[in-house]
């Protein structure tokens, strides 16, 4: 007999199994998934999702005797007042009263609810998607290492070796245990060697020689015992690995919270924003998101302020762009930030500020990003109407002569949370809409 | 439950000293246990067990465990991760909570024991699965016929490596395909009645290669006088030609699984080879399915006796004691058809009361136990009696034969007549005098797979024509076949057969055809 202890072998062992389930479901999952994110209100749409799919679909089959029809007898116990020929109704719903065996699985078991974790969740709701222009992301993915300095160890390869530490552990540690140096040693031998190739050594001469002799002595016994550099001493170069992220994104969310936009109107650009901000966090390795809401003036706020506070105020779009460019500016340098925007509002503006964000967007900020987003969120009442991409509001008129020249800068309408998910595929999809 | 903590209770011997207090446990402590145990179990109790191995398991690793049936190693395939996810998702709502433990019919025998039992139910479960299910594996007939402890481990592993070499050849979804169908075939694929050769899985792989050298050598020549291209035309035999059929083929044949295995047309070798595994791990766990009542009453009696046996001699403190009384009080649980909880006859407590009730026979019997078992009553030897028992029955025979009166009115059974042609039910018989032979036989019937799964046999195969097959399913007391799930099982045995298949269903007294279900080729 013996005890096995199992318990710090490695886990996960339905990993594949796991994997290989939601592979074969795939299709059903996503559906529920979409479903779930179009009517989820709020919250953060990521951690421990409950997927229920209809277990018909994930079924396996096997030759069951059905639960109906036929005759059969059933042994059950805890008689209370039958007796032999009692008839009684049939009961509902088949299991239970009657003593019938409930059904292994097959009927009554209609939909099959698990949770996905935190990956498998995003790897289906990002399939298929991509950001544009990943070429350059591409070429920076991997994530560079860089050797930092971090002090000294004890232990290391010798080509880390740190000579000046390691002398100065030595020279102390001689010190400290008195280890006779090399020149005493030296001029007591040229002493000891005069005195003795004297023929006649006076009595103190010969006290000397005595005295010398025994220090000679007791020093090379110490020089024996007292090693120059000792283990101990040794000291080696320390360096820390640390990842020296390459590929790092900044995602600036634009948005109109004046009295203008609404609380459904605030909760699709939330919805949006969301989506966006998961899919960066997981497409980049360092995302650093910077929040700027705006209503006649803009302010950098925090996540929980953009999505949660309430402001009050006129519209004036140009001041969030003005804001992007001095954030941008002072810092993300170019040559390290793969930059990302997105924009939404209701589309509504200032009279003549629209001419402005037109000028910020085309001379400042798009030469700058990889991509630009700007969504509308539309009255559903208007839905009908603005269905078609050449009428609109104000803004909505002046962003769209940006399409022609800037390729990385796309606009999209919203009207209900449904939209938001399509938009958001249509936006990022694979195939880069327009080319280069 | 009368009699909770001991029948004779005795005063503790003066110099046993507790083998453990408190909850906490360590492996000194699991040792000293299970070496206090092993001596009830087999100086007392006289069992006979394969050597232990007794693995510590985390709860994430009960959940690995319980998604591939309890075995250490088994191939991949996506309805275990399907059950995984199901147990996961359970147990972390806390609509679960998890088996002690699990115990695999192997040599030496493996049972794995969460981490989170306290020392009680570790001890408990040791009891119980080390000893009680260990000792029923080695010595029930059905287990030494149509299993081989030694090299089932060896092979699992064997199919596994087979089986992710065939993904790596045939690619997953070839692979995942033919599995799929021979799961929905499992069932059916096991010999119930054939007395088996008994399996050495050792050799399997050494058989396996020989099949499939000779598969390439040579061609089937029941096949090779098919036509290159299938017409469905229906070629006149005449019935001496068709028996004879049959006959090569070896109809009509119960194990689908097998029939498809050996015959099917269109499989490739490494198709039948899974098949062959499919079949195996079925059959492995045949007399499993055919046990539940004697196995957990088994292991439940014999972890039920040795902790009492403990108690006595000192070496449970009176806390550990009440906290396995109420463990086992769980176990054992049998709600009454009436409670909203009701989910059938609990195996444990049907398997656990009647183990008590024929020790008590052998002990203390009644006049009417002296009657009805006349070969046992009063013997005054339980264990020898029980070992036996556990040695030659399975569920059906031993209810059949052991089922006292005494336990039916303890439980106070009744037998239901459920007929669908009638809009009520009738109580066909209780707990009296005309009742106890009667609801004995029915719920002995009840615990018999071959009343329980429905009865299907390849009837016949035109091998000339259609290559039509045909499948039977004997209805037994007009109960039919769940049909939305039986159709697309018939899909799968298209799969694997590679023609048209169809099903009839028989009425087993008129021989009437009730019903009929057709699956296209594929």
């Amino acid at each position: 007999m013996h005890f096995i202890d199992r318990r710090l072998n490695p886990q996960d062992k339905s990993l594949t199994n796991r994997q290989r389930f939601i592979r074969r479901a795939k299709g059903q999952i996503k559906e529920a998934m979409e479903q779930s994110l179009k009517q989820r209100t709020i919250a953060d749409p990521k951690s421990g999702d409950k997927i229920a799919i209809p277990a018909k679909s994930i079924q396996e089959p096997r030759f069951r005797l059905s639960g109906q029809g036929g005759q059969r007898e059933i042994v059950a116990p805890g008689n209370k007042e039958f007796v032999e020929g009692d008839r009684l109704p049939r009961p509902r719903g088949g299991g239970g009263g009657g003593g019938r065996q409930a059904q292994d699985s097959g009927e009554g078991e209609d939909e099959f609810v698990f949770t996905l974790t935190e990956d498998e969740f995003l790897e289906l709701f990002f399939e298929d998607l991509e950001l544009p222009d990943l070429i350059k992301t591409q070429l920076k993915e991997e994530t560079a290492f860089k050797h930092s300095r971090a002090g000294y160890s004890v232990n290391g390869s010798p080509a880390n070796l740190s000579v000046v530490r390691t002398m100065r552990n030595s020279l102390a540690r001689r010190i400290a245990l008195r280890r006779p140096k090399r020149e005493e040693i030296e001029a007591a031998e040229k002493r000891l060697a005069e005195l003795e190739a004297e023929p006649h050594p006076t009595s103190s001469e010969l006290a000397e020689i005595e005295t010398l002799r025994e220090k000679l002595k007791v020093w090379s016994r110490r020089v024996k015992a007292v090693p120059y550099i000792d283990p101990i001493d040794v000291r080696y170069n320390r360096f820390d690995i640390t990842p020296h992220p390459n590929t790092q994104a900044v995602m600036f969310c634009l948005m109109d919270v004046s009295g203008s936009m609404d609380e459904r109107a605030k909760d699709l650009a939330k919805r949006f924003f969301m989506l966006l901000h998961m899919f960066l966090k997981r497409r980049y390795d360092h995302v650093a998101v910077v929040f700027i809401r705006h209503t006649h003036e803009a302010k950098e706020v925090d996540e929980q302020t953009f999505f949660y506070s309430r402001e009050s105020g006129g519209t004036v779009v140009s001041t969030a762009l003005e804001e992007m460019r001095k954030v941008l500016a002072a810092r993300f340098p170019l040559d390290e930030w793969n930059i990302y925007a997105a924009q939404a509002s209701d589309g509504e503006n200032f009279d003549n500020d629209s001419e402005r964000c037109l000028q910020l967007l085309s001379e400042e900020l798009l030469p700058k990003s990889q991509y630009y987003a700007y969504i509308e969120i539309g009255d559903t009442r208007e839905a009908d109407l603005l269905r078609d991409e050449d009428s609109g509001g104000q803004l909505w008129r002046t962003y769209r002569t940006l399409l022609e020249d800037w390729p990385n800068f796309a606009m999209k309408r919203i009207f209900s949370p449904a939209d938001i998910y399509p938009v958001f595929r249509q936006l990022f999809a694979k195939q880069q809409a327009r080319a280069r | 439950m009368s009699d909770l903590i001991s029948d004779t209770p005795t005063p503790a011997p003066a110099g046993r000293t507790p083998l453990f207090e408190g909850a906490e446990w360590n492996f000194a402590t699991l040792r000293q246990a299970y070496d206090a145990i092993h001596d009830v179990a087999v100086n007392d109790l006289g069992l006979d067990i394969y050597p232990n191995q007794i693995e510590i398991i985390t709860a994430e690793q009960m959940l690995d465990a319980y998604s591939s049936v309890g075995m250490p190693l088994m191939y991949r395939h996506w309805s275990f991760g399907k059950r995984f996810v199901q147990d996961d998702a359970m147990y972390k709502r806390g609509l679960q909570s998890l088996a002690y433990e699990i115990v695999i019919n192997s040599n030496p025998c493996i049972s794995y024991n969460m981490e989170e039992n306290t020392m009680t139910m570790q001890t408990l479960v040791m009891a119980h699965a080390a000893f009680g299910h260990n000792h029923f594996f080695k010595n029930n007939y059905l287990f030494q016929q149509w299993t081989d402890a030694e090299g089932i481990l060896d092979y699992m592993k064997f199919a596994k490596d087979f089986i992710s070499q065939c993904e790596e050849r045939y690619g997953l979804e070839q692979v995942e395909m033919t599995l799929d169908s021979a799961h929905a075939l499992m069932d059916h694929g096991v010999n119930r009645y054939a007395r088996p050769r008994k399996p050495n899985y050792r050799r399997e792989e050494q058989r396996m290669k020989e099949r499939l050298e000779h598969a390439e050598q040579s061609v089937n020549v029941l096949w090779s006088t098919l036509p290159a291209k299938p017409e469905a035309k229906e070629i006149p035999l005449s019935e001496e030609e068709r028996e004879e059929q049959r006959r090569l083929l070896g109809l009509p044949e119960e194990n689908i699984l097998y029939f498809l295995e050996k015959h099917s047309p269109f499989l490739h070798p490494w198709q039948r080879e899974l098949i062959r595994i499919v079949r195996n791990i079925a059959q492995y766990f045949y007399p499993q399915k055919q046990t539940k009542v004697m196995n957990e009453g088994c292991a439940t009696f014999v972890h039920y006796t040795i902790m009492n046996i403990l108690y006595d001699r000192g070496q449970l403190t009176d806390g550990a004691m009440l906290e396995f009384i109420d463990m086992h009080a769980r176990v054992v649980m049998q709600p009454e058809f009436d409670k909203p909880y009701y989910g059938g006859i609990n195996p444990y407590a049907l398997g656990f009361a009647m183990m008590q009730d024929i020790r008590r026979i052998c002990e203390e019997p009644t006049p009417e136990d002296r009657e009805w078992f006349p070969d046992i009553a009063g013997c005054g030897d339980w264990r020898g009696t029980l070992r036996d028992i556990w040695a030659n029955f399975r569920d059906e025979s031993f209810i059949q034969q052991y089922l006292s009166p005494h336990l039916i009115r303890k439980l106070r059974l009744f037998m239901v007549h459920d007929d669908a042609a009638r809009a009520d039910l009738m109580i066909n018989a209780i707990h009296d005098e005309r009742g106890y032979r009667r609801i004995r036989q029915a719920l002995a019937q009840q615990h018999d797979l071959s009343y329980r799964e429905p009865n299907i046999q390849v009837a016949d195969a035109d091998l000339r024509g259609t290559r039509q097959l045909l499948l039977k399913h004997f209805v037994h007391n007009g109960v039919p076949l769940e049909e939305r799930e039986a159709r697309s099982v018939l899909t799968h045995v298209s799969r694997l057969w590679g023609y048209a298949v169809r099903l009839q269903g028989v009425d087993q007294e008129t021989g009437r055809i009730l019903y009929e279900f057709a699956a296209p080729a594929p």
